[in-house]
């Protein structure tokens, strides 16, 4: 595939010139014409904000306010525990009613720690304003601390904390991309903040790139976003920034995934666990480069985002920018409420979003469409008839994957197997799904496989602890049972030398009592002062010799 | 307000099983017509029967085995597989000769095995293949092109074996144009002269030719409408034209013509209905292609020095044995798995 009909501009020596392809992939009915010419409303300042503390990838944040505090509009509610985090703000003033479990936006309906603010409708700022910074005269450094305190995730939809993309000090960049390829049907917030805000995401990517420095700067745009890339081009143009340069790339889903689309730029392949920047590149969102520029150049955290509000299900569909923590079914009432039709609810694309129960969910970071469609819309899935190994889910994975043994494998819980077919590859698009004639639901059977394997993983690692603390245990045992061993040999050895000491205590006592008796006669032999002595006077000798004798074998004894 | 919920994508889908099969069926009706245009009304009595057999054997396998039997019959398979097997039988076969063939198919090849999507051969080819090894007489009885009984007459052979008043068997049948190069080049004749019988057409068999071609028709349109993919017909036809070749041009007098191989027995039906049938074909994307190749490999080499006239049935069979090794070696390089990197 070649770019046609494009001429760029390049700005330095490393270029980019050539479009490319990746394997499979859709052409969908695009059903984006129903938003993306209407102008993003407004939505009011709702009675109660919902902010959840953990909205991205990474560690939840630790809240700093409790029920009763009065925050004020852009405060930290819960601060970064560490470098893979980011704060969560107060989207406007009012008073906190309530730090507790609430749901949130997931595809399981699961409940996260919320601060639920009850706003005062005065939407008061801090007192002190902060001033605005010229991030030309800033270093590197310190914009990535500027984006990470404003609280900036990836705003395409899988919300990695921005700053982790934009500070990669041990590599090179040769290329900031910029991903405007909106490839999921029905969304269209990036499209009108395209043709609504240009300036803002322009100088928000100069921002980014002063960040990055890299070699080349490129906005990938789908080639049927025309009003959206005028609007780009007379921004750019506006600035005479010619070092920032807009590729077309074909209507293609899912070209804006963020390994597709630096496929089709560049010909590379992201490595299957690695990051684009392994191979020099950061991809960024132009949702993310407007935010990076109200959180620079303005000082403003990141509390609002543009939401699609759409489907059959809806009666008034329009792109609308609300605060952050605003109830779903709020956006829906400013979109003129639901149509009698409705029956699904799905947050995020038809492809990759996920359904929910209940609209008394907020809006979050990552919240990028609000999809209510009705049953003639997307009816009920057919049920699944066994896998006819068509292959053509080979032929849409976008992955290079074989879905069809991924399946097979998946729903046979033969895990080991699965995962020797790259299962851990999937991106979870969805093509196979949709293109297979039997309506297998194969992501569901990967998603599930995928859990499956994590939670063996943990098991196992628990189990791997475990032993290894038996182990630890049986080994510990065994040394102290070894040690009583060698005490118990050790005083064995010494009872069994007592019965030769007793032989050679004898024969002492005996040489002893020889030495005595010598002794003896010999000081019977000798002249002595005992001569001519009284009977009385022998006896009382014989006497004391007696005791010194005993004396004596008592002191040997 | 309580939202249903279902597992991503949610886009409706696109295509079913039954559609597909629907489309292989359309894709039938223009080699099946001129099957019936050249060899008369036992081509359509054969699918009759071999439909009928199948339908009502699938239902009652599967009601046996506890499944919606309507849910099974609607997938189409089972009528495939009938259909596939009955263009494989001669037009003058007795009526229990389809009948054998669809039960052992549907019960055997492809139920016993756990139904649609699990069995390791082609059903139809299987069955095929155990009515060409039990029953060899019954499976030569093919009529002269052009010259078939009418529609009684028909039926009362197929059905009583009665032929018609002074006509003997020999006078209503015909050796295929396959048969008669096997048996004549046994008696040292070389190619050129047996051509010169009537039984050959323009470029292949008389009439043969034009069942040929129509099916290859029949089998674009079901790659135009992405049914099937390219690799194994390419696969299949581009082996068996690519050894024919090798052969014609070392000895002409003995080895047909690529072209002939083409067009001649069930080549074009093999190499788009036969061989495509996906589930025990191999699946990866490379995979088909040598699946392909092997099969047009193996019908050239059964057709020129088995003990059969043509050889789609075996070829398939046996590489229908290789498709799992196939697919296991010629698994695709996962994306971001290194050497991807175009420059």
């Amino acid at each position: 595939m070649t770019a046609s009909g494009n001429s760029f501009k390049r700005p330095r020596e490393v270029t980019f010139d050539r479009l490319h392809t990746f394997h499979g992939g859709l052409r969908l009915p695009g059903h984006r014409e129903i938003t993306a010419n209407r102008p993003i409303g407004k939505v009011d300042i709702p009675p109660l904000l919902t902010i959840p503390l953990q909205q991205h990838i990474g560690n939840p944040g630790k809240c700093l306010v409790k029920p009763g505090d009065t925050v004020y509009k852009g405060q930290v509610l819960a601060e970064a525990p560490g470098r893979f985090s980011v704060p969560a703000h107060a989207s406007s003033s009012g008073t906190v009613i309530a730090v507790e479990e609430r749901l949130i936006p997931h595809p399981s309906g699961i409940k996260e720690n919320c601060v639920v603010i009850e706003t005062d409708g005065r939407d008061r700022g801090a007192d002190q304003q902060q001033d605005a910074i010229d991030y030309l005269q800033i270093e590197p450094a310190r914009l990535c601390e500027l984006i990470q305190q404003a609280g900036i995730v990836g705003m395409g939809g899988a919300g990695f904390p921005t700053q982790i993309k934009l500070c990669s000090p041990k590599q090179h960049i040769e290329l900031l991309l910029i991903n405007a390829a909106e490839c999921e049907p029905y969304i269209s917030c990036d499209n009108r903040l395209l043709q609504e805000r240009a300036t803002e995401v322009v100088e928000g990517i100069r921002i980014m790139r002063h960040g990055v420095q890299p070699d080349a700067c490129i906005i990938a745009i789908e080639d049927n976003m025309q009003a959206a890339e005028e609007a780009l081009r007379a921004a750019l143009d506006a600035v005479n920034e010619t070092g920032i340069t807009i590729t077309r790339v074909p209507e293609i889903y899912p070209s804006g995934g963020e390994r597709q689309l630096i496929r089709i730029l560049t010909g590379r392949e992201v490595p299957g666990q690695g990051y684009p920047a392994d191979i020099g590149i950061v991809c960024q969102n132009v949702g993310t480069a407007a935010a990076v520029y109200h959180a620079v150049s303005k000082r403003q955290p990141l509390i609002s985002r543009i939401v699609t509000v759409t489907g059959e299900g809806i009666a008034q569909p329009q792109n609308f920018e609300c605060l952050l923590g605003t109830p779903v079914s709020q956006l829906v009432s400013a979109a003129g409420g639901y149509t009698k039709d409705v029956e699904r609810l799905l947050i995020g694309g038809p492809m990759m979003g996920y359904a929910v129960q209940n609209d008394n969910i907020p809006v979050i970071k990552t919240t990028n469409c609000i999809l209510a469609v009705s049953r003639e819309e997307m009816p009920a899935p057919p049920p699944a008839q066994p896998c006819i190994r068509c292959a053509k889910c080979t032929d849409v994975c976008p992955a290079d994957l074989l879905p069809q043994q991924l399946y097979w494998y998946a729903s046979s819980n033969n895990y080991d197997a699965a995962q020797d077919y790259n299962l851990f590859d999937c991106i979870e698009c969805g093509c196979c799904a949709y293109v297979c004639p039997s309506h297998i639901p194969l992501v569901q059977y990967y998603r599930h496989a995928k859990t499956e394997i994590w939670t063996q993983e943990a098991q196992k690692q628990a189990a791997d602890i475990a032993r290894r603390r038996h182990e630890s245990r049986l080994s510990r045992l065994q040394r102290i049972k070894q040690q009583r061993a060698d005490r118990m040999a050790r005083k064995k050895q010494a009872l069994a030398g007592d019965d030769g000491g007793k032989d050679a205590k004898k024969s002492a006592i005996q040489a002893a009592l020889d030495r005595v008796k010598h002794k003896k006669e010999q000081t019977s032999s000798t002249p002595k002062n005992t001569d001519n002595l009284t009977a009385e006077q022998q006896r009382l000798i014989a006497e004391a010799d007696v005791r010194r004798q005993q004396k004596q074998s008592g002191n040997n004894n | 307000m309580e939202f249903k919920t279902y597992s991503s994508p949610h886009l409706p889908v696109s295509g079913s099983v039954s559609v597909m099969m629907l489309r292989v069926l359309l894709a039938l009706i223009p080699g099946t017509f001129c099957a019936f245009w050249i060899f008369g009304w036992g081509v359509l009595f054969n699918i009759l029967i071999a439909a009928i057999t199948a339908l009502l054997a699938e239902a009652m396998v599967l009601k046996l085995r506890g499944r919606s039997a309507l849910a099974g019959l609607l997938d189409g398979s089972a009528l495939v597989t009938a259909v596939l097997l009955a263009l494989a039988l001669p037009p003058l076969t007795p009526w229990w000769i389809p009948v054998i063939g669809s039960l052992f198919a549907i019960v055997i090849a492809k139920q016993l095995y756990g139904g649609l999507g699990y069995n390791p051969f082609n059903p139809a080819m299987a069955g095929y293949v155990v009515l060409l090894i039990s029953f060899p007489l019954e499976l030569t009885l093919w009529s002269a092109p052009g010259a078939h009984p009418g529609f009684m007459d028909t039926l009362s052979l197929i059905m009583t074996g009665n032929l018609p008043a002074g006509q003997s068997l020999d006078a209503v049948t015909m050796a295929t144009p396959m048969d008669s190069i096997k048996t004549r080049l046994g008696m040292s004749e070389t190619l050129s002269e047996i051509h010169n019988s009537p039984l050959f057409g323009s470029f292949a068999g008389a009439g043969w030719e034009w069942i040929n071609l129509w099916f290859l028709l029949g089998g674009l349109w079901l790659l135009q409408m992405k049914v099937i993919q390219w690799q194994i017909p390419a696969g299949m036809l581009g082996g068996l034209a690519v050894i024919a070749f090798i052969f014609y041009a070392v000895n002409p007098d003995i080895y047909s013509t690529p072209l002939f191989q083409l067009f001649s027995g069930a080549a074009m039906l093999g190499a788009f209905f036969i061989a495509t049938d996906p589930v025990s074909a191999s699946t990866t994307p490379r995979g088909r292609i040598y699946y392909g190749i092997g099969i047009g490999l193996l019908t050239y080499i059964i057709r020129t020095w088995g003990g059969y006239p043509d050889g789609v049935a075996f070829a398939v069979l046996l590489m229908n044995l290789a498709a799992p090794t196939i697919d296991y070696y010629t698994r695709p390089r996962v994306f971001g798995q290194g050497g991807g990197n175009t420059p």
